[in-house]
């Protein structure tokens, strides 16, 4: 299972504010914090900055090269933005995201098969928000069509079918569980993740559903998940998935997380 | 009120699908004027459920189904209007401007908009201008609803409005969002701003004066 730390975005308050005041402390800390925690990634957004975005991402991912060995994750919508950060990522990086508007296609692709990174594919288009399990595998099976055709191996390729709030669909979850069992199945090699925050949206005791649907997620097939792995109870759900499939054989990465006081 | 008013007042707040038709229908054989049956049954069961929300005292999925209990009576009240009481109290367009395709706020507005009687037309999302000011001119509404949830949309929200202005369309624009706030939509010439449903509610009925 590999894990995006997802703490380092502007959308958070105390984010925002570090990259305003160029707090190198809070911000090597939240990346150091997350490494510890397990993470393979770590995520860098600045895109709530509308005008100054690109310099704010630059000196976040130097910041947190400088704190940490991990790879980054260059989460950005902007292609231009991705291609002037490249040049800066010490570690083959992986780019978040594309989807299958061409401007997002042509912008990224070629740079994703050129470094030969990792790349987040979104299972959305200029004009669909795919809301059921079909939609979103035919978004899938565009996202794999482009993407070979660039010359990107699908080891390469991380499908997020997206998730959408439960609140205001009720069988939002289930098109997305059933999408990620689907895109498994269907294109050998593939990986597929997921953020989790959205489908609490608008219910009590967001965390809760934030991790019951990770491990539902986790039993059809997901091997790649955007999370807060500083998240105890969080961090606990997965490993006991894990071990629940039967990735985790006779559960001692499991047995090592409860020793070191990270089951919740 | 009769008794029957406030049962189906009620039935809206908590959500009791499956009872609200058989309300109605028994308040319409009681011979209750269908236009009291809106208001003060079902319009004013909404107001109380946007009060609700707004203090936080329940959770959207509650609202959703009250609004759809007030859609199923509406729809077993409605034939019986007279036709100068079907006119609604207003039409609003709503939608997100070019570059935001979040539209769950938005939805959940177009929603309470439509249980506070005023006809609604949902343009849907990522909007150009030249699409909003088409569709004012071909619909003529008293009020544009402008939602954006990414701070990266919001400069097109300001175009929008100014796109507007320019071409003297006479149309209110208010605007929410979570990234939107009062002094952004004075600064931008919006005629206001809700923070939520309930208050793009109560901006609504100021704007169009009902």
């Amino acid at each position: 299972m590999l894990i995006v730390a997802e703490r380092i975005n502007s959308s958070r308050k105390s984010i925002a504010r570090a990259l305003e005041t160029n707090d190198i402390n809070f911000i090597q800390a939240e990346a150091s914090s997350q490494a510890e925690a397990g993470a393979d990634y770590i995520d860098v957004n600045a895109g709530t900055f509308i005008n100054d975005e690109l310099d704010r991402l630059k000196w976040a991912v130097e910041v947190v090269q400088e704190a940490v060995d991990l790879p980054l994750c260059i989460d950005s919508p902007d292609p231009a933005v991705i291609g002037a950060v490249f040049p800066l990522v010490k570690r083959s990086p992986m780019i978040n995201s594309i989807t299958l508007e061409p401007l997002r296609l042509e912008g990224i692709l070629p740079l994703v098969a050129e470094h030969g990174t990792k790349v987040i594919g979104l299972c959305q288009s200029e004009d669909t928000m795919a809301e059921t399990a079909e939609e979103k595998l035919r978004l899938a099976s565009q996202l794999v069509e482009r993407v070979m055709k660039a010359g990107i191996p699908l080891d390469n390729l991380y499908i997020d079918p997206l998730v959408y709030p439960l609140a205001t669909n009720p069988q939002s979850a289930l098109a997305t569980i059933e999408a990620i069992g689907r895109i498994m199945e269907e294109f050998h090699g593939v990986h597929t993740i997921c953020g989790l925050t959205n489908i609490s949206y608008g219910l009590p005791k967001r965390k809760l559903i934030n991790r019951t649907f990770l491990v539902t997620a986790i039993s059809r097939g997901l091997d790649a998940v955007i999370l807060d792995p500083t998240d105890n109870h969080l961090f606990g759900a997965l490993k006991a998935a894990l071990a629940l499939i039967s990735k985790d054989e006779y559960c001692i990465d499991y047995i090592g997380a409860f020793r070191e006081g990270r089951l919740g | 009120m009769s008794d029957t008013i406030q049962q189906i007042k009620d039935a809206v707040i908590t959500r009791q699908r499956t009872e609200i038709q058989g309300l109605v229908t028994r308040a319409i054989e009681e011979e209750i004027d269908p236009k009291s049956i809106i208001d003060q049954g079902l319009i004013a069961a909404m107001d109380v459920i946007g009060k609700q929300f707004s203090d936080s005292e329940i959770f959207v999925p509650e609202m959703l189904v009250s609004a759809l209990t007030m859609k199923l009576g509406l729809e077993t009240v409605k034939p019986l209007l007279k036709a100068e009481e079907s006119e609604p109290r207003g039409t609003i367009i709503v939608g997100t401007v070019k570059g935001d395709i979040h539209d769950i706020g938005k939805n959940i507005v177009k929603m309470m908009l439509e249980g506070a009687g005023f006809e609604v037309v949902d343009l849907g999302v990522d909007l150009t201008v030249e699409k909003l000011i088409e569709q004012i001119e071909a619909i003529g509404p008293d009020i544009l609803g402008l939602s954006a949830l990414l701070t990266t949309a919001m400069p097109e929200m300001k175009r929008a409005v100014q796109e507007l202005r320019a071409k003297g369309l006479e149309v209110k624009v208010m605007v929410g969002g979570a990234p939107v706030t009062d002094s952004f939509a004075e600064e931008i010439g919006a005629d206001g701003y809700g923070a939520d449903a309930t208050e793009a509610v109560v901006l609504a009925r100021q704007l169009i004066g009902v």
